[in-house]
């Protein structure tokens, strides 16, 4: 333990400067979130690059949890479904069944290329469509994979801390 | 002739009209007239024992009824709450039983049983002599037998519970008869009178003591005489069960308080720690079968032993402390042992009633079968939760108050002089906490997976709520329950005199209308108040809630099951699954044994077919104390025959022998 | 009834209800400065609470009246001990009507109501939530009840003014043996209560390794809401009784008004500490197997135990 605590000192602080929230308007639900956001993230069939990228935006050193953003299990606890991946066929139903899970007022935030239109995956035989086709999306954020400052600006802009 | 007298004459007089109301009336009437005959006996029994309880005085001789005895009953308020308590459990059973014999139960003998038994209850605590005391216990004895063997023609497993049954308190009887009968051929006579003016050596005295706590040690069903308990409660039809596990099993307390403290005059402090060491064990042992269980009236009766443990502690730890001469504490914790003996009753009754409610309307017992009741049978549902709260001992409760007194009457024992009380009292709180948590997950299991959510099988979607006479009886207990948890204040003043009896020169426990205030020592609780607070502040939310929050309205959506969909009743967590991690936990103790039988495809050994798992959480004392002993009698049984092997030269032979030994003896002795 | 008592209940409801989402937040922060990072800040439990309350509520379709009355019941049952227990005087009115058997039996209601609740979802997690979180309570109570016989040897009673009041007066007795060690297993019975780690991680997503989570996951809005101020309330009134029934100065005893904000202050801070230095406690360790948890709890009953057999070797 006491090298643990040596470890802690010695780190410090790790998080670095804040991003600057995106300049996109911020859809008309997040009015009501008054700077908390809790998100359940849906893995509708993406390559896991993005769910990196979630995980570093929620890591100490971009820490979107300062913007009063947090991941929960359930979304019945969720305001933010954070959908990744194009919708593979089984994972449509469970995709819509989230969605009708989560109480107003939310939001649904396609990550990625993939979700947005179906990335290099457009035209698999798996593949349903992009997110749109399945759930209404509020927000897209573009990459393939989308960097982390990506993630935490569209967060702050939704958070509105 | 007194109050007292003129209620005795009605208990005989209801108790007469009743039998005979069993055995003339038309079947069609018969459950309905013996049913409130025997709602009228009982309410008799609570008039007269509630008499007793003020302080009222009477006495019966009745020289003719028994050869060589006569009957002698006097009531005193130790026996008038017995009493009343057996009065009030027996009103709720024989209302529900006007509902609940339609379908079978409604043969002549088994109506007439119940008065009669119900009639020995009621008297049992006013037997001023041995005589009609072990008169009044094997009437008891007979007439509950007949009613455990009630469904024999059919379930196979009703005779098989007969059978333990009909041993073991024909055992018990055995012993306490050798008890009393030891006690009066010393003390000259078989008053009770006389024998509490006896002299008796210590050694006489703690025979006496010992003979007398065996048998009654096993009607209370405290471990590791408990067996019977389990296997006639569930088995007899479920008024039934409530008047055993309700009202017979508190007269083995009875006994032991009255041949212990008042008949005895008290003892040495290892009868007092015997006692106290059953009851920690019956608690324990107890609650932790009820736990894993998944019957539902199997779980009952073991809460029974669980409760008669927290009795029998409360007796033991009165003794212990006037032995030492402490004589508020010993009055605290016979107080808090009685007033435990009339919650246990009230949400006891409640309890077997609702599963019988429940057995009646699915047809079966199992937990694991059940669910889904609270849309079907709402008003069980109900009574059954405010049951359930009552026998977790949880506040609002009225199991939380007499469990508080007891942990009151323990807490203050120390600091202690003597070291076997610095060393059992901790243990015994110990005892005490590890039964209150587990009962609180026994009846979260037996209320959440039997009544809540989705029903499993078919059996439990059918079911439909009982008729009014059966919601009458289950009425009365739960509102007894919700008097006695909010003011328990009101037994206090009965109480002390039934305990000034056993323990004298005590006073009243507690003193304070609205609060339980104790005399003597620094604590108090308010039932009554906790409960006004929680109400107030559950409003009070309600309140905040409406002005502050949701503003949109409340939706009914789907089950979140992870968007898999497909959740059927089957991935319900069902009461063995409930009760497993405490099973995990308490294994050595349990030891559960399993089956599994795999038959494997026809074509190929390395594919499953099908797979067939059992798990049983047996009786372990039962297979480890009973079972050997049952198979050596055996033994013996068949050895003996060989001795009668037919042959008449042999016979001869022995009786020659015999006859040779015995004038031998006699001469050598001479 | 005294009237600085019954000022200083209704202070302490306020100051318990309206700090202990605040206590959470300090908690949180805590953590996130040790492992590196910002932080959401003190005041983020408040702004998820506030907006919990504006979203829809959702009754899962099967669920019945013990779904619905839960997050009020198990709300009901944090707020009166808060009421009851003495953090900021000892002359609350209620004081005579619940001593400290009956506040955690009381806090032991508001964990089986949110058990009931679970089950009466009909999901697999909901009983799962429910039946290790009642193998957790069964195994607790013994240590519990052990703790106060422990605390009320000494002083003669169980009742939660009397205590602090002897502790008031003889301040040695706290560091003699029985208390020390009675702090000890009351500090691990907190840490199980309350479902924090190594018993319980609060912030999990597996379902599998859940226990009080488990129990929520199907509430949201105004439920939600309740439900987790509730579980911050129960936190703090146990840490608010472990920090006054073994450190109580700065209490308001007296009949003075004046007493009282000095006695809020010092609460506060006590309590502010004991989080603190719990969650920083959190940072260095994990979740313990499900099945081990029964011997973390068997060794805090064995602390207990020496506890009582202490005070009276040692008397």
């Amino acid at each position: 333990m006491r090298r643990l605590l040596g470890k802690i000192r010695r780190t410090g602080r790790v998080a670095e400067p804040p991003i600057p929230a995106s300049e996109q308007p911020a859809p008309a639900a997040a009015a009501e979130f008054g700077g908390s956001v809790q998100i359940r993230h849906v893995d509708a069939g993406s390559c896991n690059g993005c769910e990196v990228e979630i995980a570093s935006a929620f890591s100490p050193v971009y820490d979107a949890e300062r913007y009063g953003a947090r991941l929960v299990a359930s979304p019945r606890h969720a305001d933010v479904l954070l959908v990744t991946g194009p919708v593979t066929r089984n994972m449509a139903d469970p995709l819509r069944r989230t969605y009708e899970a989560t109480p107003e007022p939310k939001v649904v935030v396609a990550l990625g290329d993939c979700a947005r239109n179906c990335g290099v995956f457009a035209g698999g035989h798996g593949v349903i469509g992009p997110v749109s086709d399945v759930v209404p999306v509020d927000v897209e954020i573009a990459g393939c994979p989308p960097p982390p400052e990506a993630i935490v600006a569209a967060l702050r802009n939704l958070t509105g801390r | 002739m007194s109050a007292v007298e003129w209620g005795l004459a009605a208990i005989a007089g209801l108790a007469v009209v009743a039998v005979l109301a069993a055995l003339a009336a038309p079947q069609r009437v018969r459950p309905t007239t013996v049913g409130s005959c025997t709602a009228a006996l009982g309410g008799a029994g609570i008039a007269v024992g509630v008499l007793a309880a003020a302080g009222r005085r009477g006495a019966v001789w009745l020289p003719e009824l028994l050869p060589l005895f006569g009957v002698r009953l006097e009531f005193d308020p130790l026996g008038g709450v017995f009493t009343a308590v057996a009065g009030a459990v027996a009103v709720a059973a024989a209302l529900y039983s006007i509902g609940y014999t339609r379908h079978g139960l409604d043969s002549r003998t088994v109506q007439a049983a119940l008065p009669l038994f119900v009639a020995a209850m009621l008297l049992l605590p006013a037997a001023a002599s041995v005589a009609t005391f072990l008169l009044l216990w094997e009437a008891m004895a007979a007439a509950s037998l007949l009613l455990v063997l009630a469904e024999h023609r059919r379930r196979t497993a009703v005779a098989e519970a007969g059978g333990w049954y009909a041993v073991m308190t024909h055992a018990g009887m055995v012993t306490i008869l050798l008890g009393l009968l030891l006690f009066a051929a010393h003390a000259g006579g078989e008053t009770f009178a006389q024998l509490r003016a006896a002299d008796l050596s210590p050694a006489m005295r703690s025979t006496v003591f010992l003979l007398t706590l065996v048998g009654f040690a096993s009607k209370a069903g405290a471990v590791p005489l408990h067996v019977w308990l389990p296997k006639a409660h569930p088995e007899a039809p479920s008024h039934a069960s409530a008047l055993m596990s309700a009202a017979m099993v508190n007269l083995g307390v009875y006994g032991i308080v009255r041949v212990g403290f008042d008949l005895l005059g008290g003892g040495p402090a290892w009868w007092w720690l015997l006692v106290l060491g059953l009851g920690a064990a019956s608690a324990l042992y107890g609650i932790l079968q009820a736990a894993v269980t998944t019957d539902l009236k199997r779980l009952l009766g073991y809460s029974t032993t669980e409760n008669l443990g927290l009795v029998l502690l409360g007796v033991g730890a009165a003794g212990l402390f006037a032995t030492a001469g402490n004589r508020a504490l010993a009055g605290l914790a016979l107080a808090a042992a009685l007033l435990h003996v009339i919650n246990h009753a009230a949400f006891k009754t409640l309890l077997f009633l609702a599963a019988g409610s429940v057995l009646h309307a699915t047809g079966t017992r199992d937990l694991d079968g059940l669910g889904g009741l609270r849309a079907r049978m709402p008003a069980t549902t109900g009574l059954f939760a405010v049951g359930a709260l009552a026998a977790a001992a949880l506040p609002p409760g009225n199991g939380f108050v007499s469990e508080w007194l007891l942990l009151q009457a323990l807490i203050h024992s120390l600091p202690a002089t003597a070291v076997a009380t610095a060393v059992t009292m901790p243990l015994a709180v110990a005892v005490i906490a590890l039964t209150a948590g587990l009962a609180v997950a026994t009846f979260v299991k037996a209320l959440g997976v039997g009544f809540f959510a989705k029903p499993r099988t078919p059996a439990a979607e059918s079911a439909t709520e009982c008729g009014p006479a059966m919601l009458a009886g289950m009425g009365l207990a739960a509102a007894a329950c919700v008097g006695l948890a909010l003011a328990p204040t009101l037994l206090v003043p009965a109480l002390a005199r039934a305990v000034q009896v056993a323990v004298p020169g005590t006073e009243a426990a507690t003193t304070g209308r609205l609060t339980l205030e104790l005399s003597g020592i620094t604590g108090s609780m308010s039932p009554l108040l906790i409960a006004a607070a929680l109400v107030v502040a559950a409003v009070g939310i309600l309140a905040a809630l409406r002005v502050f929050g949701a503003r949109r309205a409340r939706r009914a959506a789907r089950l979140w099951d992870c968007g898999g969909g497909g959740l059927t009743a089957r991935t319900e967590y069902t009461a063995t699954s409930f009760g497993e991690p405490l099973q995990r936990v308490f294994d050595d103790v349990l030891r559960p044994e399993q089956d599994i039988d795999v038959t494997h495809v026809r074509e190929s050994r390395y594919l499953v077919d099908t797979i067939h798992y059992r798990r049983r959480v047996p009786d372990r004392i039962e297979h480890r104390l009973y079972a050997p002993l049952l198979a050596a009698v055996r033994a013996w049984g068949e050895a003996g025959r060989r001795l009668a092997n037919g042959s008449v030269h042999r016979y001869l032979g022995y009786g020659f022998y015999g006859v040779i030994t015995l004038l031998v003896a006699l001469a050598v002795t001479r | 009834m005294n009237s600085t008592g019954a000022a200083g209940a209704v202070l302490q409801l306020v100051l318990v209800a309206g700090g202990a989402p605040l206590l959470a937040g300090l908690m949180r922060q805590v953590r996130a400065r040790m492992e590196g990072r910002a932080g959401a800040g003190v005041t983020q439990p408040w702004r998820d609470l506030r907006k919990l309350l504006r979203k829809e509520p959702i009754t899962p379709r099967g669920s019945g009246p013990a779904f619905r009355a839960a997050p009020t019941v198990l709300m009901a049952t944090a707020l009166v001990p808060a009421a009851v227990a003495p953090f900021v005087t000892t002359a609350s009115p209620l004081d005579g009507a619940a001593d400290l058997i009956a506040v955690v039996a009381l806090l032991a209601l508001g964990t089986v109501t949110l058990a009931l609740a679970a089950l009466d979802t009909g999901t697999a997690f909901g009983g799962m939530g429910a039946s290790r979180e009642m193998t957790v309570l069964a195994l607790v109570e013994p240590t519990i009840l052990l703790a106060v016989f422990a605390l009320s040897v000494r002083v003669g009673s169980t009742n939660l003014a009397a205590i602090v009041t002897a502790t008031l007066h003889d301040p040695l007795r706290v560091v003699s043996p029985a208390s020390l060690l009675a702090a000890v297993a009351l500090a691990v019975v907190t840490i199980a209560e309350t479902g924090r780690l190594p018993v319980d991680n609060p912030s999990t997503h597996l379902e599998l390794t859940m226990i009080h989570e488990a129990m929520v996951l199907e509430y949201s809005g105004p439920d939600l809401a309740l439900i987790e101020w509730a579980s911050a309330m129960r936190l703090t009134v146990l840490l608010g009784l472990l920090a006054n029934l073994f450190a109580p100065w700065g209490i308001a005893t007296g009949a003075s008004l004046t007493a009282l904000p000095l006695a809020v202050g010092v609460f506060a801070g006590k309590v502010a500490l004991l989080g603190a230095g719990l969650a920083a406690a959190e940072v260095f360790m994990a979740k313990l197997r499900l099945f081990r948890v029964p011997e973390l709890l068997a060794g805090s009953f064995l602390l207990a135990l020496l506890a009582v057999a202490t005070s009276f070797f040692l008397a």
